[in-house]
């Protein structure tokens, strides 16, 4: 342990979380699904709440005392977010959710690149960081190219390299797989992208949320994250990009508020981020999601990276102690555990925790290719955050004693 | 909730009826349920229009053809069987229905309805695992929407 960490107390902050005092089935509420969603403190209902109760109004318009409230509360959420990421402030945009944020790089970059140009993922992208590049790809007639993941879930760096040629014009790679947990080395992707002449994108929806990320210490181009992932409501998320980059590329979405002037004929678009940042914005969500980051300030990321793989250790050391049970993905690992209990399917296995309190996901994660690439046809995933205990995780394999009682040792 | 995982979903789930290929089958469809990731083909053989493929209930003899002309108005499910890959449900509900369908006429098993299989399975299914309750009936009844297809004047 690093002298300097602060541990997490995650007994106390508990308190701050109003959900996790639920029963279900009688039992308390044991969730493990962050990687799915995480829950909410207090303080950021709070600051949800408070907006609607006292300065409720449309942002960068009225001439009038709520609207410039709102304006400030707005655009004091991008300051934390640009911050919270090591970037400047016109280099965060809102959006909806990392999804649309790697949409908005798809139609805005990928529309761009021409016939026989190259866009690199890996085998182990989540859909969302896939199916964009894959159709717009088809629109364009460019190809996409998908360096290997190894049976210990690692991406292979040669084979990484060996996808690069010439025609390269965008890689992008998810930080942390939300299926095994994988942290890959984005820092020397980016450096290795660079080198060959390609922008590097970062699908960070996984690892903003758990440990500290420097846009300049990776050194990438753009970043994704969302705010839903990280104590923050759902319908907000964060693209950045290197402002040079943002200055020249299209907007995706036109409309209101993303506009300096606008004639019959023509328009000429607002300064960075406003310039991408179309229509009436989820005001709401963003100062929501700015509380939640002053959340995870206050406890440092460091402390919460350790936290959560000090669970995960746990909880994958617990499991392979099980008989039958199967753990992928690499020892090092972010709070991600994906098993499978002999042939006992994934849907099985979730439904009977479920019956005991715990939430856990169970399927294919959204990563269908890796799926297919692993010959599973889905996998149960425990995810940690900072609330999570060693008792909960406890709990998940005694309760898996369960799930094996009713297929009657079957598995 | 009540515990879906009763004995006889998991005899069905363990010991799954009429598990396996059937050759040349009169009606055959392979589906997936992407969200689950369980994939199953069902396979039906039909009785020989005039003969007592299964117990014949309320079978019509009249509108008889060859089998490779067409239309058998009214066939009955002789066997079926299936392949599959999946949850508990999805697989206890497989095993079920081809005991079920067996003697029934194409009709008769086209129009069976969700409501039908709950009834089979004799289980709370909640709205998430609904699309693995009725998984099989689905592609099965795909299956015999080819059927009708290819003998183009069903109901003529």
């Amino acid at each position: 342990m690093d002298a300097g960490l602060k541990l997490l107390n995650a007994e106390s902050l508990r308190a701050d979380f109003p959900i996790l005092r639920r029963k279900i089935n009688g039992k308390p509420l044991i969730y493990l699904d962050n990687a799915a969603t995480t829950q909410k403190p207090r303080q950021v209902i709070g600051a949800v709440r408070d907006y609607y109760e006292n300065y409720n109004a449309n942002v960068h318009r009225g001439i009038h005392r709520l609207s410039e409230e709102a304006t400030d509360a707005y655009e004091a959420a991008h300051v934390k977010a640009a911050k919270f990421i090591g970037a400047d402030f016109k280099e965060v945009i809102f959006t909806k959710n990392t999804t649309e944020s790697i949409n908005l790089l798809a139609y805005s970059l990928g529309l761009q690149l021409r016939k026989d140009d190259e866009i690199l993922l890996s085998e182990m992208e989540h859909h969302s960081n896939l199916v964009p590049w894959q159709q717009i790809a088809k629109k364009v007639g460019a190809k996409v190219m998908y360096a290997k993941v190894s049976a210990d879930g690692l991406i292979d760096m040669d084979d990484f390299s060996a996808s690069i040629s010439s025609r390269t014009r965008i890689i992008s790679i998810a930080h942390v797989s939300n299926v095994l947990g994988t942290i890959n080395p984005v820092r020397e992707m980016a450096k290795i992208a660079h080198d060959n002449g390609s922008l590097f994108v970062v699908d960070a929806a996984q690892s903003v949320p758990h440990m500290p990320v420097d846009v300049r210490q990776i050194g990438c181009d753009f970043l994704a994250f969302s705010s839903h992932k990280m104590l923050g409501p759902t319908g907000i998320g964060v693209l950045y990009g290197r402002s040079e980059l943002l200055d020249s590329m299209q907007p995706f979405i036109y409309g209101g508020d993303m506009i300096r002037e606008v004639t019959f004929g023509d328009t000429r678009f607002n300064e960075l981020p406003w310039k991408f940042e179309a229509g009436t914005p989820n005001i709401s969500g963003a100062i929501g999601f700015g509380a939640a980051i002053d959340y995870l300030k206050n406890i440092g990321m460091e402390s919460v990276f350790s936290h959560e793989q000090r669970l995960s250790r746990y909880a994958s050391d617990r499991l392979l102690s099980e008989p039958e049970i199967k753990v992928y993905g690499p020892k090092e690992r972010a709070g991600i555990v994906s098993f499978n209990m002999g042939s006992i399917h994934a849907h099985d296995v979730a439904a009977i925790l479920d019956q005991e309190g715990i939430a856990i996901r169970g399927g294919h994660h959204c990563a269908m290719p890796l799926m297919s690439k692993l010959g599973i046809s889905g996998s149960a995933r425990a995810s940690f955050y900072l609330y999570n205990t060693k008792d909960e995780v406890d709990s998940l394999v005694s309760s898996l004693g369960r799930v094996r009682k009713v297929f009657g040792g079957k598995g | 909730m009540a515990d879906i995982y009763q004995e006889h979903i998991l005899d069905h789930y363990s010991r799954p009826r009429n598990k396996g290929v059937i050759d040349s089958p009169d009606i055959y469809y392979k589906d997936s349920n992407p969200l689950c990731g369980d994939e199953i083909a069902m396979y039906a053989k039909l009785a020989k229009p005039g003969s007592d493929g299964g117990n014949s209930g309320n079978r019509s003899d009249s509108g008889g053809r060859s089998d490779d002309g067409g239309v058998m108005e009214n066939r009955v499910i002789a066997k079926a069987g299936f392949i599959a890959r999946g949850c508990a449900i999805s697989q206890a509900a497989a095993s079920m229905l081809t005991e079920r369908v067996e003697g029934k006429s194409v009709e008769a098993v086209y129009a069976m309805s969700a409501d039908d299989v709950l009834g089979m399975l004799m289980i709370p299914v909640s709205h998430a695992r609904m699309k693995c309750a009725v998984l099989a009936l689905k592609t099965l009844q795909a299956g015999i929407a080819v059927y009708f297809k290819t003998n183009k004047t069903r109901g003529a």
